[in-house]
């Protein structure tokens, strides 16, 4: 079965700005992936490159099989995508845009339609421009989920819901998942890629710094120590891979890399551990280090 | 905090915002009745040919009907009523500006971001009145300054200024309680326009029926009333001053008895699913042009009954007028003032069907920039299907608008004439004039392929056009410099003889035009940045 997307060396530039820079991106077929990033790192740029609507400066893209660009119409009859900004026409009503939208995909299934409006609370007889932002995005929502198709490419696209909607709309996505489709998810909520995706890709400044199982990143990266020893400490700081270590008396609290925590334990045992807190990284740390380390970022 | 602050700082952003728009209108507005006061200058030099014309034209039912009453056969006089429709204008520009400045920015949610700083609960409502207010004062001293300029009395042309002011000025207020109303701007235009349709529709009936009591009632009425240059009736102004306040006491207390971004009108639910029509690009563009379409229609269609029932008088009343006369067939063609006038009208109706086009192609540009094309181009529908779907109504749009206006100057004007025979020839020559507003429509569209962010640059290739035709002749240009315009090659279809191979050629020329837009369409980058 072929790869659902699969991006090498993608770049796109605007003008003097270099947006892609030799992205790498891998979608494996039946998974939730995270594609995660600050505001203005690429993510949207990437996913209109997926959808044909930007073309590649350079770089392979491949998106269920064909090329994006050239197959755009017989590709996109196999996807649906959410925007992270649903705009409406003002004088079409919330349930014309998600029956006109399913049509031209293809058809959409009417009784996951309904339950999907009733899940999301939306009134489909509201006219576009009487639609708060959630609302607007709860459109483009249920015209994507109630579609059959394999592929759901989501753009940011629960900005604006409230936390209840947030809830229904993971039911969706693993629903979704269930049913054999694969999802790309851009988001930088933290806690809905934790509770979601299988995989994940970091993109900074238009290229991907760390891809894989939740799993595998944390493994790339430090474990929090804090441990009370028995006697004074001494030996720890040579170690490598120790990081950050302050002592207090006894107490003793360092961060650790992952290759180099069997040999760090060990040393603590040697000296008696009285008792350890152990943190793994959460996500938030993994991506507040990416973005910490790009200070330019922030000045942009 | 009073409810006033911030007033100011209000009114500069609305000066900022607007900083070529309402010099722009302003002046144009103003130059224009100086303009028709000189050529009656020229065209009319003696008191005898003001009277021929006066009689002949002036009072001519249908005039009077488009343009109001006439007190008189002065200069001033011809001069004040040929300006009736500016009134309209004046009126429309005025209202619009408050609406876009109070509900279009309140249903964007900009207001709410100011509305949070250190705003009083009237700033809002009274800088957008405010400028626009003294927009109006404005352009009625300008008007003022330049009929004097011309030569006309100064009492007159004050009068004129000032009467024309205070129409804006009801209108500005008119838009100011609409913008009250409704939760959209577009409901707060409908109302707007609606308002200014029944002032215009009161005042024509009192002044084509025997009793003028219904114009007294329309405040696009009372400027005429004023009677400018002939012995001026000034305690008219008061009924525009008054209508103005009471309408402000209306339109304030409403503006905060109701909350940010609501309306006084709830909004109106539409269907939970869609009709079987709306299933692809062109079921979506019909739903986004069919109102727009149906308006002109209903407008031209209007315009075309008043025009085609004047074109046998004014065909008469020139007679006689050599100076006129020739203009007049140089105009139009040589066989038949009526002919010439009718064939100049619709010339002008070509030009605003061009205006249809571009706005209906620029659509596309619009979609884009909303971010409302990339959902749809994510769905199987392609490029050129969605181009297509509007490329449809940029031309055959023109071709409604310019059918419409033909036939209803052809059934008023076979009427008239007795010779039902017009009715195919009007229609006709009003068809003869849509390749070149299909030129235009393709323009905008090669435009919006090639180079989207200039699209809008097909307002100004528009107005080039416009200019060209009006005032090629006057100024003599050269024809080279005349034939750029597609406009030029129209032939002048109520003549005996014509050759259809210029229409052949411009269509052939705006087809093309639309298919390298097609082209460029699909190369670029969408959205466009």
């Amino acid at each position: 079965m072929e790869t659902p997307i699969e991006v090498s060396g993608l770049v796109k530039t605007f003008g003097r700005t270099r947006a892609l820079d030799g992205l790498d991106l891998t979608v494996r077929t039946g998974e939730v992936h995270g594609f995660l990033g600050p505001n203005g790192s690429g993510k949207s740029t990437t996913i209109r490159v997926l959808l044909g609507l930007l073309r590649a400066d350079a770089g392979a893209v491949r998106l269920l099989g064909g090329d994006p660009w050239r197959d755009a119409v017989a590709l996109h009859r196999r996807l649906a995508y959410v925007p992270g900004d649903v705009t409406l026409w003002p004088n079409l009503s919330g349930g014309e845009v998600i029956d006109l939208l399913g049509r031209m995909r293809g058809g959409l299934d009417p009784k996951r339609r309904a339950e999907l409006l009733d899940s999301f609370e939306l009134d489909p007889r509201k006219k576009g421009r009487a639609y708060s932002k959630g609302n607007r995005q709860k459109v483009g929502l249920v015209a994507a989920l109630a579609s059959d198709v394999e592929l759901l490419i989501l753009d940011e696209p629960t900005s604006g819901l409230d936390p209840l909607m947030e809830e229904v709309f993971q039911h969706w996505v693993r629903r979704a998942k269930q049913d054999g489709r694969t999802v790309l998810l851009s988001s930088h909520i933290l806690a809905e890629v934790e509770a979601l995706c299988d995989r994940v890709t970091i993109i900074r400044n238009g290229r991907a710094v760390e891809s894989g199982t939740l799993g595998d990143l944390r493994h790339l990266h430090r474990t929090s120590i804090d441990a009370e020893l028995a006697g004074p400490l001494d030996g720890l700081a040579e170690l490598p891979g120790v990081h950050d270590l302050r002592t207090d008396g006894n107490r003793v609290r360092f961060d650790v890399d992952t290759p180099a925590l069997d040999a760090a334990l060990r040393r603590l045992t040697e000296l008696g551990v009285r008792s350890l807190v152990s943190t793994p990284p959460t996500l938030e740390e993994l991506f507040l280090r990416h973005y910490e380390a790009a200070p330019e970022e922030l000045t942009r | 905090m009073s409810t006033l602050t911030g007033t100011r700082h209000l009114v500069r952003l609305i000066l900022r915002r607007d900083r070529f728009l309402l010099p722009l209108w302003v002046l144009v507005l103003a130059v224009l009745p100086m303009s028709y006061a000189a050529s009656f200058f020229e065209l009319f030099p003696t008191a005898a040919e003001r009277a021929a014309y006066t009689a002949g034209t002036a009072r001519n039912p249908s005039i009077i009907a488009l343009l109001g009453p006439v007190y008189g056969d002065s200069v001033g006089a011809l001069t004040a009523q040929r300006s009736g429709f500016l009134l309209v204008i004046v009126g429309l520009a005025s209202l619009l500006t408050v609406i876009r400045h109070t509900r279009t920015e309140e249903e964007a949610g900009r207001r709410e971001l100011l509305g949070a700083t250190v705003l009083g609960r009237y700033a809002g409502l009274t800088a957008a009145l405010l400028v626009t207010y003294a927009a109006d004062l404005l352009l009625g001293l300008l008007t003022a300054a330049g009929l004097a300029a011309t030569g006309l009395p100064a009492a007159g042309s004050y009068g004129f200024g000032l009467a024309a002011a205070l129409t804006g000025i009801v209108f500005a207020t008119v838009g100011g309680l609409a913008a009250q109303l409704t939760e959209t701007a577009g409901g707060a235009r409908g109302i707007g326009i609606a308002v200014l349709g029944a002032a215009f529709a009161l005042r024509l009936v009192g002044d084509t029926a025997g009793n003028d009591w219904p114009s007294w009632l329309s405040p696009l009425g009372w400027a005429a009333r004023v009677r400018p240059f002939e012995g001026e009736r000034w305690w008219v102004l008061a009924l525009p001053l008054m209508a103005s306040a009471l309408l402000a006491a209306v339109a304030y207390p409403l503006s905060v008895r109701r909350d940010v971004g609501a309306g006084m009108l709830p909004p109106r639910l539409g269907p939970a699913t869609a009709g079987p029509s709306l299933a692809g690009p062109f079921g979506l563009a019909w739903r986004l042009h069919r109102g727009q379409l149906l308006w002109w229609s209903v407008g031209f269609a209007l315009l075309g009954l008043i025009l085609g029932g004047a074109a046998e008088a004014a065909g008469r009343s020139v007679a006689g007028n050599r100076q006129l006369e020739e203009i007049m067939s140089r105009l139009g063609g040589a066989s038949g003032l009526a002919d010439a006038y009718l064939g100049a009208t619709l010339s002008l109706a070509g030009l605003a069907a061009a205006g249809y086009g571009v706005q209906a192609a620029l659509r596309m540009r619009t979609e884009e920039t909303a971010g409302r094309a990339e959902p749809l181009l994510a769905t199987g529908t392609r490029r050129s299907a969605w181009l297509l779907s509007h490329v449809v109504f940029a031309l055959l749009g023109p071709v409604v608008v310019l059918a419409v206006t033909g036939l209803a100057i052809g059934l008023t004007y076979s009427i008239s004439v007795h010779d039902a025979g017009q009715l195919g020839r009007m229609t006709a020559a009003g068809l003869a004039q849509a390749p070149a507003a299909w030129v235009l429509a393709g323009l905008a569209v090669l435009l919006f392929g090639l180079a989207p962010r200039l699209a809008p640059a097909a307002w100004a290739l528009l107005a080039v056009c416009v200019l060209l035709g009006q005032l090629g002749a006057v100024l003599q240009l050269d024809q080279w410099l005349l034939d750029l315009s597609p406009f030029t090659h129209t032939p002048q279809v109520l003549r005996t003889a014509w050759s259809a191979t210029p229409l052949w050629l411009l269509t052939a020329l705006a087809l093309a035009l639309t298919a390298a837009g097609l082209t460029t369409l699909h190369r670029r980058d969408i959205p466009a940045t």
